[in-house]
């Protein structure tokens, strides 16, 4: 029986261990990871977690008791240091591992702040882990100032939650508008007048020049020549896949550990899921950092090491939640040459769908989930629909639904 | 603890005791109670942890908000009495005996 060693105890590898068991694979599983806590979920942290409204045993994907049952060993607290291909092992600090198939669902981090910037000293926070966000969270406290550097989603959740407890917030993007990286203008704005609105000060344009203080941070200097006196910062200006004991083992790695379409690595018995992982999507190749893609990128994994033969085709979904509004994204926007704006019916409601000339490639929706659904739904199917008739309010979307059906 | 039944589409019954707070997804998730997949761990994102709720007990749950209603809207088999997204269920004292059945596929 295959012994079976997974990298990285998180959304990837805590749903392939227990993918392969429903698939009925009966050798050893091994899960390493390096954070002490059982695999938890990612997106409350900066959300209702942070805000202190859901409580820490609920992030967890799975309890203890279901490792047990379904025979999944633990390891962890533990880092994986190297991986040798040629005799199949995975080093820990004190011991090693025999693997037949391994793989790395080592997920990513966030981009620091270079020390000569500032980034080294005290109340500088990074958001992806439960234990960064329990070291930051004593710090929102109504009436204290916070930046937070770079206006990706990452970066407006925590605004938004900051806001809603009463602090003083600045959001400071270096590009010509938040969201750039992932959002057409129009969608920038929805966001900019939703932060504004609650108090929140945009600066965009201008970057991050310097944080300064002894020690611990008390201004930062913008490129504009600007100084705002700040309690602590908050960053989030992307991150990066944990890739590198995949090089040093002689993987392919590029922008993340490249896989084939089945999720293969370019070396045999090694696979990747997840965030560390690129694979190829439409002609190019990509890598995703959202949930429903490490769940079904690390599910398609499992069912191809027990001999299946699926290819892996992304179907990119994504949300966010900020104040009172849920935004839900459908598909890719890359490359998109024109946006195409519905109004729900309901205040507040509205949907963004970019378009690249004819074909329909993604879908932003605010506040306005059919919209979203509908549009997920018809980018699956490869269907679009004319531009003029989503931004016609008469005509009702679930008709443009049955014309694929 | 409140006890929560779920049955899934072949007819197997799972009494469970589920803590209070967590919710009707949460409950069938840390059970290994098959026939939904929460996706989204919760954030009415998905639509993904569809449920039928037992006739008697659809009038004792508090009412859908709107983003289930729409979401629910695009469910597998959606019954506009029975169906629910069991994230947005909060299990609480009041519950204890909540009588659920889970489809045999989500979406
Ligand atoms: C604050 C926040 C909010 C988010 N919100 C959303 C959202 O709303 N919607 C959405 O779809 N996505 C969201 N995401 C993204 C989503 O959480 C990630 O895409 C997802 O967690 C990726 O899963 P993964 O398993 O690839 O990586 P991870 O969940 O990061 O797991 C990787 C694990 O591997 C471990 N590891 C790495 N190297 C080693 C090693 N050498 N040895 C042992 N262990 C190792 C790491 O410690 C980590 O625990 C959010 C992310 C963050 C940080």
């Amino acid at each position: 029986m295959k012994h079976i060693v997974v990298v990285g105890a998180g959304q990837a590898g805590s749903s392939l261990v227990f993918k392969l068991r429903a698939l009925g694979h009966t050798g050893k599983i091994t899960l390493i990871g390096e954070e002490a806590d059982l695999p938890y979920q990612r997106p409350p942290l900066s959300k209702s977690y942070l805000l202190g409204e859901m409580a820490r045993e609920r992030l967890y994907l799975r309890p203890q008791a279901s490792y047990d049952q379904n025979n999944i060993t633990l390891c962890l607290g533990q880092r994986v240091t190297a991986v040798d291909p040629t005799t199949q092992t995975v080093q820990l600090k004190q011991t090693s591992l025999k693997y037949d198939e391994l793989v790395f669902t080592t997920g990513s981090r966030p981009a620091r702040l270079p020390a000569a910037m500032g980034g080294d000293l005290r109340r500088v926070y990074y958001v992806r882990t439960l234990a960064d966000i329990d070291a930051m969270s004593a710090e929102f406290l109504t009436g204290r100032k916070v930046l937070i550097v770079g206006g990706g989603y990452i970066g407006l959740e925590a605004a938004a939650v900051a806001a809603r407890k009463g602090l003083n917030v600045t959001v400071v993007e270096a590009a010509d508008r938040i969201l750039q990286r992932v959002a057409a203008p129009e969608t920038s704005d929805f966001f900019r007048s939703l932060h504004q609105s609650n108090g929140v000060e945009v600066l965009e344009g201008t970057g991050l020049a310097e944080l300064q203080g002894d020690e611990q941070v008390t201004q930062a200097l913008m490129t504009d020549g600007q100084k705002i006196d700040v309690d602590f910062v908050v960053v989030g200006v992307g991150i990066k896949p944990n890739s590198e004991i995949a090089r040093e083992a002689g993987l392919d790695v590029n922008n993340g550990i490249c896989t084939d379409a089945f999720g293969k690595a370019s070396v045999q018995n090694v696979w990747a899921a997840g965030d560390c992982a690129s694979f190829p999507y439409m002609g190019t190749r990509i890598r995703l950092e959202s949930v429903p893609h490490a769940i079904e990128h690390a599910e398609t994994v499992a069912t191809n090491i027990l001999g299946g033969n699926t290819e892996y085709i992304a179907k990119p979904w994504f949300w966010s939640d900020q104040y009172d509004v849920k935004l839900q994204i459908a598909g890719l926007n890359s490359g998109f040459s024109n946006v195409v704006r519905r109004n729900g019916a309901k205040e507040g409601s509205v949907s963004h769908w970019y378009f690249l000339a004819d074909r329909l490639l993604a879908v932003d929706a605010m506040n306005a989930p059919s919209d979203y659904m509908i549009g997920k739904k018809l980018i699956e199917s490869g269907k679009s629909p004319c531009p003029s008739q989503i931004e016609n309010p008469k005509i009702l979307l679930k008709d443009l639904l049955r014309e694929i059906a | 603890m409140v006890k929560i039944t779920y049955i899934e589409f072949d007819g197997k019954r799972n009494v469970v005791d589920v803590p209070a707070n967590s919710t009707v997804m949460e409950g069938a998730r840390d059970n290994n109670i098959r026939g939904i997949e929460a996706d989204c761990g919760g954030a009415c994102a998905c639509s993904t942890c569809h449920i039928y709720v037992d006739p008697d007990w659809v009038d004792k749950l508090p009412k859908k908000d709107p983003v289930e209603e729409e979401m629910l809207d695009f469910a597998l088999g959606c019954d506009a009495l029975r169906s629910r997204l069991a994230c947005q269920i909060r299990i609480k004292k009041s519950l204890e005996g909540l009588i659920v059945e889970l489809p045999e596929k989500q979406i």
